[in-house]
């Protein structure tokens, strides 16, 4: 007999909360008036969407910290909330918030602004939700179409824009394709299991044996579409266009809430239901690392545009978060968590300071369009030299902190080679990185650009500004949440 | 022996029976006067023959796929209703939730004007 218990209503509801405002804002677009002020109550409402949820999710932390953080299984299995989900979520909810508020002047100004743009960013975060919990392989799937379908919407945005278009049409047909490779695993391991549930397949795999081809096949399938989904190479090539074509707003969302999902299913599929198989994916997992390293920071020096270099430094950011999972002990998974939330920090604000910049109308893309940033709008130069060296991971920002731990990782695992290859690529990436900075401290420019931000850009930069150096400095309350959410 | 499949066999032997039955009896009832456009490829009003790069209205590819979702509601209906008395209560209000899920679609649809055809 199926039945809804109030367990499983605890743990669905933030999920929950999100789609339902997601249809209010769709339908309460018909009641409020088309202008300004009308999309400014509804965006409103999205954000306490947003609101509710994370105090919900407050909620089920302090229940989970009152029963000494014990895993509180859900649906007969098929969705979990424990620390891990919860921290991922916090990520999720935060980035999706931050980008409702930058988004409003961004659309405004592209003459785009359309109030499904906040339910798709609510059903895309609802998606994710089931990313980080899902235990059972078909919620999992339908969590990720829910997040992919209303991102390949988002990314094509501007209607009349043919590259947001032309990157909507890719990431479609490239997400499609891959979600088939991911779903073509997950069948071959329901046909060795019998069930569906990540922790029975996590029982089956010892007795299949470690050359088991079907086995074998499985875990190459399911890898494609989960690397994929993280931009890693050799599967990360949708990522430099979607990125630059898509809306920058969208493009901040889709580098840090679609990317921390994808990495939370990757690593509850790997760890939980294929952690006795390791010696199988590990070899994998560490080839594809050390090629998205080189392709991502390679690939990002020759960029001219700023949205693709970040694309490109976005899929070398995976590649470091991949080594942390491959160093496999637990500093590594501690890194991996600090990892993703100080990335979410400081990518956004890159892209904010981009959002913030126009000129002739257009919003600043190329490097030369910063030119001069730093005499005409030092505030705004600072705060994207502090994001820049939080993405090369120089102290005292968060980006520190995360790398730290990865390298510590590694070399407590006796993984040296691997840690003086990523080492290596950090250099590299200081290069890319400080061509950015050159242009906007040492260049000059006739022609200026022209701020436009409004409150909620200022207040997301701020946020994020001091987020970012906060966790450099004083990371210790970040890294015991990361450990928490380990369940330690 | 498969005995359960008699009846779907007998449904094959009607299914392949009943077009054969009702073009013979046509062709014999009807009167005959054939022309060009007669007898021609019926392909609802497209012509049959042509370029495959020719061009038709999108609203063709917005009414397609708004069918595929109603279509494929009723397609969770079926095993519902199948399996009712076993779901009870907790069946009928999942469906409840399924149904209103989808109508908020439908409202939005309808009142965004996608379902007008000028």
């Amino acid at each position: 007999m199926i039945t809804y218990t109030s367990t499983d209503h605890f743990v669905l509801l933030p999920g929950l909360l999100l789609a339902l405002f997601g249809c209010a804002v769709l339908l309460l677009d018909f009641l409020f008036p088309k202008d300004v002020k009308g999309r400014g109550w509804l965006v409103g409402i999205a954000l306490s969407g947003v609101g509710f949820a994370s105090w919900q999710s407050w909620q089920q932390y302090l229940y989970l910290k009152a029963h000494s953080m014990t895993p509180l299984v859900a649906f007969n299995g098929a969705l979990v909330l424990d620390g891990f989900a919860l921290f991922f979520n916090g990520i999720v909810l935060a980035s999706a918030a931050l980008v409702m508020l930058i988004s409003y002047r961004y659309l405004e100004d592209e003459k785009e602004h359309h109030t499904e743009y906040y339910a798709l960013v609510l059903f895309a975060a609802c998606g994710a939700f089931f990313l980080n919990g899902g235990l059972d392989m078909v919620t999992i799937f339908v969590g990720l179409e829910l997040m992919a379908v209303s991102f390949y919407i988002l990314v094509g945005f501007l209607r009349t824009d043919k590259r947001s278009n032309e990157a909507a049409m890719k990431y479609l047909l490239l997400g499609g394709f891959s979600t088939g490779f991911l779903i073509y695993g997950f069948s071959i391991f329901y046909g060795l299991t019998g069930s569906t549930n990540l922790a029975a397949l996590a029982t089956v795999i010892p007795a299949r044996g470690a050359n088991d081809p079907l086995l074998y096949l499985a875990i190459v399938t399911t890898l494609v579409g989960l690397l994929f989904k993280i931009g890693a190479a050799p599967f990360h090539m949708w990522a430099p266009d979607t990125y630059e074509g898509a809306p920058t707003t969208v493009t901040a969302f889709l580098a840090v809430a679609s990317k921390t999902a994808s990495f939370a299913l990757l690593l509850r599929v790997m760890l939980v239901g294929l952690g006795t198989a390791r010696e199988m994916w590990e070899p994998l997992l560490t080839g594809a690392a050390v090629l998205t390293l080189t392709i991502g920071n390679l690939a990002a020096i020759s960029q001219s545009n700023v949205k693709r270099l970040l694309a490109y430094s976005s899929i070398g950011h995976a590649g470091y978060v991949l080594l942390g999972l491959i160093a496999g002990n637990q500093t590594g998974l501690i890194g991996v968590s600090i990892y993703l939330l100080t990335y979410a920090f400081s990518t956004i604000g890159a892209f904010l300071v981009l959002i913030a910049l126009r000129r002739r109308g257009v919003a600043v893309e190329t490097i030369e369009d910063l030119a001069s940033l730093g005499k005409r709008y030092p505030y705004y130069a600072l705060l994207m030299l502090l994001f820049l060296m939080s993405l090369a991971g120089l102290p005292p920002t968060a980006g520190f902190i995360g790398k730290y731990y990865i390298f510590l990782s590694l070399v407590e695992s006796g993984k040296y080679g691997l840690a003086i290859v990523g080492a290596l690529y950090v250099a590299v990436s200081l290069y890319y990185y400080f061509r950015l900075v050159r242009s906007m401290f040492l260049t000059e420019s006739i022609e200026a650009q022209v701020l436009a931000p409004s409150n909620g850009v200022r207040l997301v930069l701020a946020l994020t500004g001091i987020a970012t150096i906060a966790m450099g400095i004083l990371p210790e309350p970040f890294l015991r949440m990361a450990a928490i959410s380990l369940g330690r | 022996m498969p005995q359960g499949y008699l009846p779907i066999f007998l449904f094959l032997i009607i299914a392949m029976a009943f077009p054969v039955i009702a073009i013979l009896t046509a062709k014999l009832v009807r009167p005959s006067s054939p022309s060009k456009l007669k007898l021609e490829a019926y392909e609802c009003g497209i012509e049959a023959v042509g370029n495959s790069r020719g061009r038709y209205a999108v609203r063709f590819y917005i009414i397609s796929i708004l069918f595929v979702i109603f279509d494929v509601e009723t397609v969770f209906l079926f095993p519902w209703a199948v399996r009712f008395h076993q779901l009870g209560w907790f069946g009928v209000i999942e469906i409840a939730v399924f149904l209103a899920i989808l109508i908020v679609g439908y409202v939005w649809v309808y009142k965004k004007g996608a379902l007008e055809w000028v």
